[in-house]
């Protein structure tokens, strides 16, 4: 519980934390609600999407798809560097000579350490969730809708966001601790998450087998996870596989990401 | 003994950098880890803390395997420079170095007093000077009252003035009592803050004793007129130049028989190696 503790004391005083989570916040609201309000309201839509359509998005009900739709691209790159950040980062200040010369095990300081980031990740699904709910029923005022709150379904929602986050977190730590440092772990995972994948899907069109692995990759299973849980509409969502074989294929990737990490961290020595 | 290591070696590929390292510590003392840069103090500390596994050998901290909680929780450590939140400001960083070691918060501010940075601890690390970086690494090594502080190359990058305090602070540590393991190059350093000394070169350890004990017997050295005859009344004495060299003499017995015998004695005085004379002799340092 300490190593919980002091981890969660210093990436809540820690001004990256708040950037990354306010960016992210500031990017859901314009891509989910700001560009669609606009696009309703006059604005030529060129995703070829109905009126229909664009109110559906934006309605409180389907807040949940709003949260997940935005966490298998660009929100998982956002929690990626985050915590990407905070585990390489110590190498370079020299964070991770206190920590582990502090008292707990390695594996106590790299579990303060993945708790704390855990913690974080419910948070930034949570503030999603709230700032999402907050716009939805905003634009449903201003338009005169009728609306209703989010069903029961929403926490299927919810939980994809969680487990999807999970999973980018879980790479961003894993980065951290293999390269050692936080540029070269942001650079992978930013290459990884933006353009590598995309690029596969590329030649996947082409190459048959390429394009079944692209769905099992990282975020091809955060894609299709969101799919399954209505997710619709944004870059990197995929309806290609069910919602349980996305999440069992998620659910692996955090143990390996986790497990590699914490492997490593305990048997490598720090020098 | 609080430190204890057999043959304890770390080799990178077919470097050793530490070489069958045998050292003690004792309960109480300031010891002193002496050695040229890369001699391989950090690595042989790193080992002690857990920090980098041994190739060979052992090593027992508090009677416990090195890096284990129980061995960690007793050990206060400042390895190679602080290393803290530069956006955190002291009294924070200790905060969070707290939570780890199950230290409270009154204690936060105890160390803050004993290092004299209750006055800084609410400025952000990045803003300190590296005297005060150094102090909050000590103040975090103090924290939980541990049994052995470990504190590696404690002035290194200091101004004298900060070099003189940290030195006062080792001292004042000391006298309550701490035991200290303390690494430096520095050997005025060592000669003036510490009990025991280990000389370490190229990984290995070539020297272990008191700085009295390592700077050998006193030699005396006397002037005398004529200095042949002096050397033939003086049993055991060699010339140097137009001086004698005695060992272990009583000089008033022996300035007393030189001129009873008709010697001019013009000089007598103890002739002391330095620690850094024995030093270099030991490490073959120029």
């Amino acid at each position: 519980m300490g190593s919980v503790k002091a981890e969660l004391l210093r990436l809540w005083k820690w001004p990256a934390t708040w950037v990354l989570i306010g960016v992210w916040l500031v990017m859901t609201l314009t891509f989910g609600y700001v560009f669609n309000y606009l696009a309703l309201n006059g604005g030529t839509n060129t995703r070829s999407m109905s009126q229909q359509q664009l109110i559906g998005a934006m309605q409180p009900e389907n807040v949940g798809a709003a949260v997940v739709r935005g966490l298998p691209m660009f929100g998982g790159a956002i929690v990626l560097v985050l915590a990407a950040l905070a585990v390489g980062s110590g190498y370079g200040w020299g964070t991770w000579k206190t920590t582990l010369t502090a008292g707990p095990r390695r594996v106590s300081a790299m579990a303060g350490t993945l708790g704390a980031l855990g913690i974080v990740v419910v948070l930034l699904v949570a503030l999603t969730f709230v700032v999402d709910l907050g716009a939805a029923v905003t634009v449903a005022s201003l338009e005169g809708w009728d609306w209703s709150l989010p069903g029961p379904g929403v926490f299927e929602a919810l939980g994809a966001s969680l487990l999807i986050a999970a999973m980018w977190a879980g790479f961003g730590v894993f980065l951290g601790v293999v390269t050692k440092g936080p540029a070269l772990a942001v650079g992978l995972g930013l290459m990884w998450a933006i353009v590598t994948e995309n690029l596969l899907r590329g030649v996947g069109s082409l190459l048959g087998p390429v394009e079944a692995l692209t769905e099992v990759l990282p975020g091809g299973s955060a894609g299709n996870l969101a799919g399954a849980v209505g997710g619709s509409g944004a870059p990197g969502v995929l309806t290609n596989l069910s919602g349980t074989t996305a999440a069992l294929v998620l659910a692996g990737y955090v143990v390996f990401f986790v497990g590699a990490a914490t492997l490593l961290k305990v048997r490598r020595d720090l020098v | 003994m609080i430190v204890t290591t057999e043959k304890l070696t770390k080799r990178y590929g077919d470097r050793a950098v530490v070489d069958e390292v045998s050292l003690s510590v004792r309960r109480g003392e300031v010891y002193g880890f002496l050695g040229p840069n890369g001699a391989g103090k950090t690595t042989t500390i790193r080992m002690l803390l857990g920090l980098v596994k041994p190739t060979s050998g052992s090593a027992r901290v508090l009677g416990e395997k090195p890096g284990t909680q129980k061995a960690l929780l007793k050990v206060g450590s400042l390895i190679e420079g602080p290393g803290f939140y530069p956006y955190l400001s002291g009294r924070d960083n200790l905060r969070v170095h707290a939570a780890r070691r199950g230290a409270g918060r009154t204690h936060v501010e105890a160390v803050l007093e004993q290092v004299d940075l209750v006055g800084a601890a609410t400025e952000k690390f990045r803003r300190y000077s590296l005297g005060m970086k150094q102090r909050l690494g000590v103040a975090a090594a103090l924290l939980g009252r541990p049994e052995l502080l470990i504190l590696d190359e404690p002035t290194n990058g200091l101004d004298p003035a900060g070099m003189a305090d940290m030195r006062d602070l080792v001292r004042a540590l000391a006298a309550q009592g701490q035991t200290v393991l303390l690494s430096s190059h520095l050997l005025g350093e060592v000669e003036e803050i510490c009990d025991r000394v280990g000389v370490i070169s190229n990984g290995r350890l070539v020297a272990e004793s008191t700085v009295e004990q390592l700077r050998g017997d006193t030699v005396l050295l006397i002037r005398a007129d004529p200095i042949e005859k002096a050397h033939v009344l003086v049993e055991g004495s060699e010339v140097h130049g137009d001086v004698l060299h005695v060992r272990q003499a009583d000089a008033r017995a022996l300035v007393r028989a030189l001129v009873h015998a008709g010697v001019d004695v013009q000089e007598v005085r103890p002739l002391r190696r330095t620690l850094e004379e024995v030093f270099f002799e030991m490490t073959g340092a120029a």
